[in-house]
């Protein structure tokens, strides 16, 4: 019932924001929490936000980066939901990753209406590749092999069983008509590049990943991208790239990167850092900074942020009871 | 020839004041933080990230210091290990079984400087092995596969028998425990909470660095407070300094050992599954079945203070190999170096050294010319480090227990740490009444999740075909090492006399007392 009331004022408050708004509120100690240890996706977007953030003039002072890991996340969820739930200086990084995890209940005891959504930085499309000498020309033949011999294929990826990586093959497969989609072989690995790196030893023969991860052995000519996982070809260096759409699979997985902040937070200080977020992604050096890294345009923020995340949280929990991770 | 022409470029680079300031600065930071426990070498390139940001750095400025904070504190986390047998950061575990004995008997100083000679040759080393091997070495990376792995972590346990206690069967509980203990959390390969008992904080599993300190410094405080009223102030003043330089034989002696261990352990950390830990431990083990005649290893040898030492300074070099040619981190440091090569917006990979010579060029010449800084910064500094020994325990406990909260504390910012460590302190207060070694827990900790994962990832690759682990020909020369490094000393302990007296029991004996 509360969280509806809230929603709603937070609707409201969206959509009274225009840019030239006057900020009524100025973080005085601005805070990012990266719920993960330093050198993830996570620990990244703090960082380079906090930096882009500053270096723009966005905010005054540097923002702090805060390490919180543990339990993918679910410390730093649990702790900013109990412990820091009307702090206005803070936000926290989250992903496609954070509402998996949500969607599953991994994170015992806590649902995604716990927080405020901020907003969206930017989207990394989920690719799968093959190595350069691989015989599999195409995603259709991938799909056909797993279909008729799915103990040929073992597919590597950097998350865990259950996790972004596995679950955008399990889309991809069920796209192309594989009903027990539990037959195809997952391998997990600790982190995109050791999986890559497998798919080139010849250890595995299949990889699914962000096209981030995969970027330098694709310019190397090392693996072959043989579908990206959007609904159309993406641009620039990219756009060699086939999607699974146009080879006739409907298949669609991105894994966006953005924020949430504590539920508590006073609107202002909620409006305040839903229109910073705005106003850098609008920036040309942002936009830089997405090419460099592969990401993808996500332009979503405050109250069309929180819908479309309740939205990825609601389709996960499909796939998920689909395939018995939960029940 | 155009390598040395791209490295001279680099020197240029890499020689301007602001950057040698920079490595300056970076290696000193990072002795200290190596030094203290709980804050290691990632934590230490983590907490200077946004330094170095907020300077305004460019990417080889930055990059400069942040290595030399690497290269720092794998030089200083001996530094703990050889004056207080706390390991300043994993990878520095193996240190403390000769050096602390070494610092017993009045060699503390000795021991630190020839660790430090030790240190400077496994990085120099290392770095040339980067300069002129990089791309060919990749290729040693892409022929571990998961089965590989797996006979590579077995032969660490295979060879762990003789490491740390004469009695086998002692050690093969503590490396029982060890593997117990890591099997709590999240299981990788199902995605299934494991011995969490629904606590969020469990899911990531026990963080070594928590272990280690709980395990090696605060069972010492409890094992000082427990005899508190016997003489053990009157003890701290009886330490001898003895001389603050190896006798030139003693480092002659030990530059064999030296040599062989810096190539073990650039192997090592080449590998982007293994690492640093991996790297002192299979040198340390390795320098004992080749030297120990007398037993003296675990009693104060030089050798064993030098060989883990040049392995994982070796080691740190290594790992930088995967890290600048693959993009794969091979350790949680350079994990975190990927993270700000990317924030700097260069993208490591195959095509790093053609895109971005000057970064990567400048960065070597920064590694040269960290290592030469810390090797001066270092040897003065044994006669200031040394003087740890004549603080008073009463003095010195106190502050051990604060400094291990405290960076156990900065690791995550979870009091849920702290209670862990606690309890791993009771738990190693007990091992130490019941004569058990602590090594093989942490190797047990440091090494189970990636043994287990490898073990698991193989099998399932194959459909549960077994053969598959002694497929290739890498992985059947790892497993007969194995077993060779397992049986060997079983049969020739029987033709060889008696071994004097258990080796580390009296290392822990002397603990107690």
């Amino acid at each position: 019932m509360i969280s509806k009331v809230v929603r709603a004022a937070l609707a409201v408050a969206a959509m009274s924001l225009v840019p030239a708004a006057a900020q009524a509120f100025e973080p005085e100690n601005p805070e990012c929490i990266a719920p993960a240890n330093p050198g993830g996706g996570w620990d990244f977007t703090c960082r380079q936000v906090g930096k882009s953030l500053q270096d723009l003039g966005l905010i005054d002072s540097t923002m702090q980066v805060v390490n919180l890991a543990g339990g993918g996340g679910g410390v730093a969820y649990a702790a900013v939901v109990n412990k820091r739930g009307d702090d206005s200086n803070l936000i926290v990084a989250a992903s496609s990753a954070t509402a998996t995890r949500l969607a599953q209940g991994a994170y015992p005891g806590n649902t995604m209406d716990q927080v405020r959504w901020v907003g969206a930085i930017g989207a990394d499309y989920g690719v799968i590749a093959v190595a350069a000498d691989s015989p599999i020309k195409d995603l259709t033949q991938l799909m056909t092999q797993l279909k008729d011999k799915p103990s040929s294929i073992a597919v590597a990826g950097g998350s865990a069983v259950g996790g972004w990586d596995h679950l955008k093959v399990l889309i991809a497969a069920n796209a192309a008509g594989i009903s027990d989609v539990r037959k195809v072989k997952y391998i997990a690995f600790n982190g995109g590049g050791e999986a890559v790196t497998q798919l080139l030893a010849g250890s595995v023969q299949a990889f699914s990943g962000d096209i981030s991860e995969a970027k330098g052995f694709v310019d190397s000519g090392d693996i072959r991208v043989i579908a990206v996982l959007s609904p159309e070809r993406l641009d620039g260096d990219y756009a060699a790239f086939p999607t699974a759409k146009e080879q006739g699979i409907d298949a669609i997985g991105a894994n966006w990167r953005g924020f949430y902040a504590p539920k508590g937070m006073s609107d202002d200080a909620y409006d305040f850092w839903v229109s910073k977020i705005d106003e850098l992604y609008d920036t040309p050096q942002w936009k830089t900074v997405m090419k460099n890294n592969g990401l993808a345009p996500l332009d979503l923020q405050g109250a069309e942020f929180e819908q479309f995340v309740g939205e990825s949280v609601a389709k996960i929990q499909q796939i998920s009871r689909d395939i018995g991770i939960i029940k | 020839m155009e390598t040395f022409s791209s490295l001279a470029d680099g020197f240029v680079i890499a020689m301007t004041f602001q950057n040698l300031i920079l490595a300056l600065l970076g290696c000193f930071l990072g002795t200290i933080m190596g030094a203290l426990p709980g804050l290691g070498p990632s934590n230490g390139v983590a907490i200077l990230i946004p330094l170095a940001f907020s300077l305004g750095l460019g990417a080889t400025p930055s990059l400069i210091l942040l290595t030399s904070v690497y290269y720092g504190a794998m030089y200083g986390g001996r530094i703990s290990s050889i004056l207080l047998n706390i390991p300043g950061d994993a990878p520095a575990l193996m240190t403390c079984l000769d050096g602390y004995p070494m610092a017993r008997n009045g060699r503390g100083g000795e021991a630190l400087a020839l660790s430090g000679f030790a240190s400077f040759i496994g990085s120099f080393l290392a770095t040339w092995g980067l300069v002129l091997l990089a791309p060919q070495l990749v290729k040693i990376a892409l022929a571990f596969g998961p089965a590989e792995y797996f006979a590579l972590f077995a032969l660490a346990f295979a060879t762990l028998g003789g490491v740390s206690s004469t009695n086998q069967a002692k050690s093969a509980f503590a490396a029982m425990v060890g593997l117990g203990l890591a099997m709590v959390g999240v299981d990788t390969q199902t995605g299934v909470p494991r011995f969490t008992f629904g606590l969020v904080h469990f899911y990531d599993g026990i963080d070594f660095l928590v272990a280690i300190v709980g395990l090696f410094a605060i069972s010492e405080v409890f094992i000082f407070i427990e005899n508190r009223h016997g003489d053990a102030d009157a003890e701290g003043k009886k330490v001898e300094l003895g001389r603050l330089t190896p006798t030139m034989k003693t480092f002659w002696g030990s530059f064999p050992s030296i040599i062989r261990t810096s190539i073990v352990g650039f192997i090592a950390g080449v590998l982007p599954g293994a690492g640093a830990s991996l790297g002192s431990f299979i040198s340390y083990s390795m320098e004992k079945r080749l030297l120990d005649k007398n037993g003296t290893f675990g009693k104060g040898d030089p050798r064993g203070v030098a060989a883990p030492e040049a392995g994982n300074n070796a080691a740190a070099g290594g790992a930088l190999v995967p890290m600048l040619a693959l993009g794969v981190p091979g350790s949680g440091t350079t994990a975190v170096l990927l993270a700000v090569l990317l924030a700097l917006n260069i993208t490591p990979g195959p095509l790093l050294f053609a895109n971005n010579p000057d970064v990567v060029w400048g960065l070597i010449a920064a590694l040269f010319i960290g290592n030469f800084i810390l090797l001066l910064l270092n040897i003065p500094f044994v006669g200031i480090f040394i003087r740890v020994l004549l603080v008073p325990p009463r003095i010195l406990m106190p502050i051990v227990a604060m400094v291990s909260f405290v960076g156990i504390y900065g690791i995550a910012g979870s009091s849920f740490d702290l209670l862990i460590m606690v309890a791993f302190g009771v738990v190693g207060w007990l091992f130490r009444k019941l004569d058990v070694p602590l090594v093989p827990v942490i190797l047990g900790v440091l090494l189970g999740n990636n043994m287990e994962s490898n073990l698991r990832r193989a099998i399932t690759i194959s459909d549960g075909d077994w053969t598959v682990l002694f497929a290739s020909p890498l992985a059947i020369t790892l497993w007969s090492i194995s077993i060779i490094g397992f049986v060997l000393p079983i049969f020739v302990s029987r033709f060889m006399p008696k071994k004097p007296k258990p080796v580390s029991a009296e290392a822990e004996e002397e603990v107690s007392n």
